[in-house]
């Protein structure tokens, strides 16, 4: 199955919560979904026997620059039974940056998006334990944001160099 | 009668449960492979929880490589996974080739000379990181003796390194479009036999090597009492967890990217997947500590395997890097694995057709075996955890990226 039957399959059964999908870009070809929508379409992935989307390999935020309004997160899947892989992207708001989280749904999910937490500022709720993991927790702003301004002063210690 | 009142005074109440203490294990912890800190919760020796804090090794690739040329990010990665940095290398690279390639305009190909190379460095690459993670899981355990004999022969292999690049621990030797040529090894010259002779005369002398190993440790029973049966990782819990690479064959699964999505050149040669089996007559079980490990052990004699064939082959002709002006990858992403020693190395990377990429993530395969610890460690005792941490193998490096 490649992408574009996928999302026949699920563009059937969301409807209107399925975007669509790019084909100009180069590489991989993303499945936009509603951000509503998101854990559904995992959900639905992850339990219909015919896709078997049982491993999560990566899920990672994106911010593609100042002038955008929206932070993007993907998500890489791929099914061991049937190998084939799937991405799915999703963008929610920088201003309200909210998305139910999956990490019941795969556990992998669980570290990463406490960094897609830590390092986007992108809250995932029905986290269990949204904390940040590789940044100090008192560390202020979402460094992997374009528009995030480096601090003068951690603690007493100068951060530029 | 003062004596049996005296006696019954002293009938103690037996509490099932002692007070919980935390006690913080890490980040100075010669067994944490790094800098991990574990907050573990205990009762007695029994482990309620271990949380494990990580991200004080976090050198930001992630906001570097944002800022750099696509060239410029390989020195980065190699202090990702600073014990198989051939390895990181070469995944990066391969994630910008295969971005390189959806550009239609452009030809693009990596020569069958760098493509050899490549496999050889880096299952020498692959041997010389497990070799580090047999001798220091020997050593959490208490076997000091297995540490010095790995750190011998990898002493050897790190030397073949720096025949060719110059280094011994960061390499950034392999390039995007081939293999850098700081030191040249002229096709059919007097140096490049001298090489593989010399790559020859290891594997003769490493070969035997592996089963002195086992001897030595893998069937020693103080070790095999300490890893088998313990922390079972069942193989849903490892693909749930995104436990990859010698973790996930450990736990019974027969996966390996080199097989089952041949990258590079990896469907030329024959090599068997060490896949962990049960084994009743010692102990051990599919998904134990004992597992992960006796995986690594097995993986060396394949990687010796590819490298006697290429050997036998000999390295073909030709120039070592592709024909390419500038790394200008077209607007796209793409995610792209590689099996490196500790797993499936992933990187993605969004490109918007400039010299610099928007976003690259690497996806640790150390990250996602980590995660699992706090769910393996529950209920088991604190000299437990230290197994733990051998078997599934991790550097810190490579988690806090």
């Amino acid at each position: 199955m490649n992408a574009e039957e996928i999302h026949q399959i699920l563009s059937d059964k969301f409807g209107e919560s399925v975007l669509g999908y790019d084909t100009e870009l180069a590489g991989d070809t993303c499945i936009q979904i509603a951000p509503t929508a998101i854990l559904e379409v995992c959900q639905y992935l992850a339990e219909t026997d015919t896709l078997a989307f049982d491993s999560l390999m990566c899920l990672s935020g994106v911010d593609m620059g100042v002038k955008e309004e929206e932070l993007s997160v993907v998500y890489h899947l791929y099914a061991m039974q049937h190998r084939q892989s799937i991405v799915l992207k999703t963008s929610v708001p920088k201003t309200d940056a909210h998305l139910p989280t999956v990490s019941h749904i795969w556990k992998t999910a669980d570290w990463h998006e406490r960094e897609t937490y830590d390092l986007y500022g992108i809250v995932f709720e029905g986290h269990t334990d949204l904390r940040r993991i590789l940044l100090p927790d008192d560390w202020e702003g979402y460094p992997l944001r374009k528009d995030y301004q480096e601090p003068d002063f951690y603690r007493g210690m100068r951060v530029p160099y | 009668m003062e004596s049996t009142q005296q006696t019954e005074s002293r009938i103690i109440e037996l509490k099932p449960f002692t007070d919980e203490m935390i006690v913080n294990m890490g980040p100075q912890h010669p067994s944490t492979h790094g800098v991990l800190r574990l907050e573990l919760r205990l009762d007695g020796e029994i482990v309620r929880e271990a949380i494990p804090h990580i991200g004080y090794l976090h050198r930001c690739f992630e906001k570097h490589s944002e800022n750099l040329s696509y060239p410029q990010i390989i020195p980065f990665t190699d202090r990702m996974d600073y014990v198989a940095a051939m390895n990181q290398n070469w995944g990066f690279c391969l994630a910008v080739e295969k971005l390189l390639e959806a550009d239609e305009t452009k030809d693009f190909e990596v020569p069958e000379r760098a493509e050899y190379l490549r496999v050889l460095i880096c299952e020498l690459n692959r041997i010389a990181s497990h070799l580090l993670s047999f001798g220091t899981y020997g050593m959490d355990i208490g076997a000091f003796t297995p540490f010095l004999y790995a750190f011998r022969d990898r002493e050897r292999l790190l030397l073949l390194f720096e025949k060719v690049c110059g280094a011994r621990l960061t390499y950034n030797y392999i390039r995007i479009g081939g293999v850098s040529e700081i030191i040249p090894l002229e096709p059919g010259s007097v140096a490049e036999q001298n090489y593989l002779d010399e790559i020859e005369e290891f594997l003769d002398y490493f070969e035997p090597k592996i089963d002195e190993y086992n001897d030595l440790l893998t069937s020693n029973s103080i070790f095999s009492e300490r890893t088998m049966g313990v922390a079972v990782m069942p193989a849903e819990m490892a693909i749930s967890y995104g436990a990859t690479g010698p973790n996930l064959r450990g736990s019974g699964v027969d996966w390996d990217l080199r097989r089952d999505e041949p990258y590079s050149i990896y469907d030329r040669f024959e090599f068997d997947v060490p896949v962990a089996k049960d084994i009743p007559e010692l102990g051990a079980v599919v998904g134990d500590c004992w597992s992960r490990y006796k995986v690594r052990m097995d993986e060396m004699k394949e990687s010796v395997k590819i490298v006697r064939q290429i050997l036998a082959e000999g390295l073909p002709d030709g120039p070592v890097m592709a024909d390419l002006k500038a790394v200008r990858p077209p607007q796209g992403e793409i995610y792209f694995r590689s099996e490196a020693p500790r797993g499936e190395l992933g990187f993605y990377i969004v490109s918007d057709g400039t010299p610099k990429p928007v976003r690259v993530k690497g996806r640790s395969p150390c990250f996602s075996a980590l995660s699992a610890l706090q769910e393996l460690s529950r209920g088991l005792m604190v000299a437990d955890i230290i197994a733990i941490i051998g078997s599934i193998d991790i550097v810190m490096g490579e988690v806090d990226r």
